[in-house]
């Protein structure tokens, strides 16, 4: 379950034909209801994430735990304290530990540090990890992340466009044909699109990089880096092949299907008919008659899937060995740094809180029939 | 109900959904035979057991069915132990001597007849006595007739005897061929071929009081073992194949209906109170979208706890709240503004009686298509978090096992039957429910009917 993105279903305003108050006045309020609501929404939600990556304060019992541990092993491995007496020793550890989890902000009870959190986070002061640090050094949550989004970006990028667009042109394709023996094909393969992207990735991995020998098993690049910037880019592909490939065949039979269905069902509206009826052009049908009023929701799935990127697949880049933000995401909960999996989650809810803004208007600029605020 | 049922024996018609439902009826069989021959605590301490349960299997074994596709058949592994009858190839004869000494001969007999060698072989001993230990020596009987003295030793109460690891055996008496090969071929012949037939393996044994006595137990470690294999730890593999079928049903089953009913119920609350309810619905759904779904079932089970049970529990209650819940929701504003609720709605009926016994009824028809479709997700999903190595501890699965080979770099290494064979039977199970699911869509979703 790697897709995050589930579309997100925008209650489309309604035609309403006496509005009493302005233009002007009808959007900006509806702007500032609709901004509100998905402030708090983001609010919330990042607030259950930060308590969830603390599980309820059991983080703090286990870091707590560890100071004690490192403390105590250090001092006592300290030459320096060997001749100390046993009483001032303890006092020694202890004054540490304090300190330790004072410099952590762990003598202050969660629900106060919490608040702080969501404060930082809302203002996108990501802050400092705890364990982690950027292969360049950082502590910074901001420079962690901002190293690991290019990987990202490409793995995802490079799938997702893809996957997003061939599908939609073949299913168009399809649709112009249905029942032919490619239509069969497509519905008779799309349960393959029921296993994950790490699963084909197993696969392929076993395929081209064990049997074959053609492909990286996984990484990124070729070690020794190779010397000139040509070279290192096509190895950087090679190895992107593998799972781009695993993430674009996981769903791919799945979203031909959908949007096949999709624009079926909207290609036998009756003003689809009557177009065929005056004698149009299939081609001109097919750009006017079934591609534009769809396009909101084109519009939608592009958007969502353009977020989705953000998230990266954690497992397909767990086991590709890709450096990308969701295997990040993986280390980050294994090592219990709370600022780096808040950091990303944040981010992702913006992205996903201005989207769900933005399409409102996109809407009503693509589609006339909609109008923004004109509902209720 | 009719047409409800009346569109079930649709099915028929879609070739897919009778492969789906074939297969899912074999798995929920063979996950009840599983749960009955298998009980939970025996087969999970085995498993569990280290080498005290798994000593006498090979390393790194496939199954024996690779050798179905094999010109030079591998070599299959095998236990004899002496309290076996003689029809199993074992011959046990006591002698009694004076002051209660017994000469004791064994003949453990097998027939050979594999194109390669054995991994190792080994004899497992285990003696009663006072004072003075067992003596045995070994001889190994060719079926060309040559004989071939092993080793003399005093056995131990618990004694075992490896071949390649006696250099005295290789050096002396095997001329430098390392017992497991040397053992089995002609001196003569320059290819180092196997010389099949039947073999005898025979341990004389002198005891030197009444009382005592032995026990022996020889192992041939093959290059092949049983039909699924074996892993690192000289496991067993089909235990984990078996036992991932009713995990893998039980999970993928109970969190799809839950998920899906619930989703269903809540959906028609909110449509039919309205106000304060929906709108608080609503806004649950917004939040939990949100929410990364995978990162918080990887916190809770590297935070709290790994077991399926809690693992469960947190994905249905994360799947409830999703987008399936508007689209629930926008078809039963529909279905509430129906003559048939009016109607109910003038004789009396309650808002409980209403949800339950004329809203959700009128769903079934979507409610199965979804339910059926959303099994493989959650199958799936189990395996994902075994694959990120936070599944059960304790359970063997599919998903644990592709995680075993993976850890272990068993695609690297060439153990590929590891991680295929639960690899494939995860396909199976996940597409056969995907094949009936879809079917399903296809006739119960009246927009989609005929396309």
């Amino acid at each position: 379950m790697e897709t995050v993105s589930e579309p997100i279903v925008t209650s489309k305003p309604k035609v309403k034909k006496n509005s009493s108050s302005s233009a002007f006045q009808r959007i900006f309020r509806y702007s500032f209801v609709r901004l509100i609501t998905l402030f708090v929404t983001v609010v919330i939600g990042v607030y259950l994430t930060i308590m969830i990556a603390n599980m309820g304060g059991y983080v703090d019992t286990i870091m707590k735990a560890e100071i004690r541990e490192r403390i105590t092993i250090s001092v006592a491995n300290n030459q320096a304290y060997k001749n100390m007496p046993k009483d001032q020793l303890n006092e020694l550890i202890l004054e540490r530990i304090q300190l330790e989890e004072k410099r952590m902000g762990l003598d202050r009870p969660l629900v106060i540090r919490s608040v702080n959190f969501l404060k930082n986070a809302m203002t996108l002061n990501l802050g400092r990890a705890v364990n982690m640090n950027s292969d360049a050094g950082s502590r910074q949550v901001r420079l962690i992340i901002l190293e690991r989004l290019p990987y990202t970006l490409l793995l995802m990028g490079t799938s997702n466009l893809i996957l997003f667009f061939s599908a939609m042109f073949l299913a168009l394709a399809l649709s112009r044909n249905y029942g032919s023996i490619w239509d069969k094909i497509v519905i008779a393969l799309t349960p393959t699109s029921s296993a994950p992207a790490w699963f084909y990735g197993i696969f392929f991995i076993l395929i081209f990089a064990a049997v074959l020998r053609i492909l990286p098993f996984g990484g990124v690049m070729d070690a020794p880096i190779p010397e000139t910037f040509i070279a290192r880019a096509l190895s950087v592909l090679k190895h992107l092949i593998l799972p781009a490939s695993a993430l674009i065949i996981s769903t791919f039979f799945l979203s031909i299907y959908n949007w096949r269905t999709f624009f079926l069902i909207n290609s036998s509206e009756d003003y689809v008919d009557t177009a065929k009826a005056k004698g149009l052009q299939g081609r001109d049908i097919e750009r006017r008659y079934i591609l534009r009023p769809t396009l909101p929701y084109i519009i939608t799935n592009f958007a969502l899937m353009l977020i989705g990127i953000w998230t990266g697949a954690i497992v397909t880049e767990t086991v590709f060995q890709w450096p990308g933000l969701g295997r990040t995401i993986f280390k980050a909960i294994g090592l219990y740094d709370t600022p780096v999996i808040v950091g990303t989650t944040i981010i992702y809810a913006y992205l996903l809180a201005i989207t769900v803004f933005l399409l409102d208007f996109v809407y009503a600029l693509v589609d006339p029939r909609v109008k923004i605020g004109g509902g209720k | 109900m009719k047409n409800f049922l009346n569109s079930l024996r649709e099915i028929r018609k879609y070739p897919s959904a009778i492969v789906g439902s074939v297969i899912i009826l074999a798995l929920v069989i063979a996950a009840v035979v599983v749960l009955i021959t298998m009980p939970y605590k025996e087969t999970i301490d085995f498993w569990r057991g280290g080498e005290e349960s798994w000593y006498a299997n090979p390393r790194y074994a496939p199954p024996k069915w690779f050798n179905w596709f094999r010109e030079d058949k591998l070599a299959e592994s095998f236990t004899m132990k002496d309290t076996e009858s003689e029809e199993d190839g074992v011959v046990r004869v006591v002698e009694e001597r004076d002051e209660g000494v017994k000469m004791i001969t064994e003949t453990f007999a097998f027939d050979y007849d594999y194109d390669t060698f054995p991994q190792d072989l080994a004899i497992y001993f285990t003696a009663q006595y006072d004072q003075k230990q067992p003596f045995v020596s070994l001889k190994w009987l060719t079926p060309d007739g040559r004989e071939i003295k092993v080793a003399s030793f005093a056995v131990s109460p618990k004694q075992t005897y490896r071949f390649i690891q006696d250099e005295k055996l290789k050096s002396k008496r095997l001329n430098g061929i390392v017992p497991n090969i040397g053992l089995f071929i002609d001196p003569e012949d320059p290819n180092q071929k196997v010389v099949k037939g039947t073999y005898q393996l025979v341990v004389e044994a002198v005891t030197f009081e009444a009382d005592s006595n032995y026990t022996a137990e020889f192992v041939l470690y093959g290059q092949v073992y049983g039909w699924a294999g074996t892993d690192n730890l000289r496991r067993d593999l089909s235990i984990p194949l078996r036992w991932g079928i009713p995990i893998a049903l039980t999970f993928g089953l109970l969190a799809a209906l839950f998920t899906s009913v619930l989703t269903m119920i809540i959906a028609a609350i909110g449509a039919w109170y309205g106000g304060v309810v929906d709108a608080l619905i609503q806004r649950i759904t917004e939040v939990n979208m949100v929410l990364p779904f995978l990162s918080i079932l990887i916190m809770v089970a590297t935070f709290y706890s790994r077991s399926i049970w809690v693992i469960l529990g947190v994905t249905i209650l994360l799947s409830i709240f999703t987008g399936a819940i508007k689209g629930y929701r926008s078809i039963f504003m529909q279905v509430k503004e129906s003559t048939y609720i009016e109607a109910a709605q003038a004789y009396g009926a309650g808002s409980g009686r209403l949800i339950f016994r004329y809203l959700l009824p009128r769903m079934i028809p979507m409610l199965l298509p979804a339910l059926v479709s959303a099994v493989p997700a959650y199958v799936f999903l189990e395996a994902t978090l075994a694959v990120l190595g936070i599944g059960d501890p304790v359970i063997p699965t599919w998903g644990k096992t592709i995680n075993d080979a993976w850890v272990d770099a068993a695609l690297y290494k060439g153990h590929y039957y590891w991680i295929l064979q639960p690899a494939v039977l995860l396909m199976i199970t996940g597409f056969g429910f995907a094949m009936l699911g879809f079917a399903l869509d296809r006739i119960f979703n009246p927009r989609l009917r005929g396309m």
